[in-house]
């Protein structure tokens, strides 16, 4: 008889997934996959947050992660519109070559 | 061993591998849009483990916003910038940065798992009043209601400006992304 599954394994798993999103966001240039480690460390958190109600019997947990989502939504358009107004004016822009703010 | 037992290990492992596999070929396929299918794969395997933890709702979500909004709008911009080229990895214009993330990495691992297995047995303090299982109710909707109610009664605030978020996100990426016209009085001719 193996023991269920706990509670710790899942946030153990959704602290390596943030790591590995904190990790990507500081050694990639692309601004475009900067923007996908930060989605990774936002479902890391997510994945904690439902473990966490699921361990505490709690439904707030999963009332979060909505507003995550919601919040990741919002985030992703307004970060996207800045992406390609910035790249339209320099097209293959790393996150290097913004370092002064003139257009 | 009972077999409903095995059956969550395996697709606790499974999900998990999607999950670690698609966040490392996020970090390190050259090219964007490769990246963005790795980015799927961790979302379908995040999505996974919500069915697992009785989050229904939520993993639909998950599905829906996530890999069917989100993704599509990364995979869009990549189109339309045309940068879907492969950056050449091996330059490192910091030399001492990859190094130094990866210190940052081992660290950042090592606190939050610590921290995770000291806090073991503390969670079983505090329970909450109750997830309500579908198949315990053999109501195929229990999550989605339990959910709706905490979201229409105690957080129907934070709900409503969320509202207000969406919209001044909408507008503010409107205004950015406008070609707007050199001089202002050429447009009205």
């Amino acid at each position: 008889m193996i023991a269920a599954i706990e509670t710790t394994w899942y946030l153990l798993l959704a602290a390596l997934v943030f790591t590995i999103g904190a990790v990507g966001l500081l050694i990639r240039r692309n601004p475009l996959v900067m923007f996908m480690c930060i989605e990774l460390m936002l479902n890391a958190v997510n994945v904690t947050f439902v473990a966490l109600a699921f361990q505490l019997a709690d439904i707030d947990g999963q009332t979060a992660v909505l507003f995550v989502l919601v919040v990741a939504a919002a985030e992703v358009v307004v970060g996207l519109g800045l992406i390609v107004s910035i790249l339209r004016s320099r097209p293959g822009a790393t996150a290097d070559d913004l370092a002064e703010l003139k257009g | 061993m009972s077999d409903a037992t095995f059956l969550e290990y395996v697709v606790f492992f499974a999900a998990a591998l999607m999950m670690i596999g698609g966040a490392i070929g996020v970090v390190i396929f050259a090219n964007p849009v490769h990246s963005a299918l790795g980015l799927v794969l961790t979302l379908f395997g995040v999505a996974v483990q919500f069915v697992a933890m009785d989050a229904h709702f939520l993993a639909a979500v998950q599905v829906i916003v996530y890999a069917g909004a989100i993704v599509v709008l990364f995979l869009f911009v990549i189109m339309l910038l045309g940068v879907d080229t492969a950056a050449d990895l091996a330059i490192d214009p910091i030399k001492i940065q990859r190094p130094l993330a990866a210190v940052m990495g081992v660290g950042l691992l090592g606190l939050t798992a610590a921290a995770i297995v000291k806090a073991r047995n503390s969670l079983e303090l505090a329970p909450g009043e109750g997830i309500a299982r579908a198949v315990d109710l053999g109501d195929h909707d229990a999550n989605i209601r339990q959910l709706a109610d905490s979201l229409f009664s105690d957080y129907v605030f934070a709900f409503e400006f969320t509202s207000v978020l969406l919209i001044v996100a909408v507008v503010g990426t409107v205004v950015l992304t406008r070609r707007w016209p050199r001089d202002p009085r050429s447009e009205s001719k």
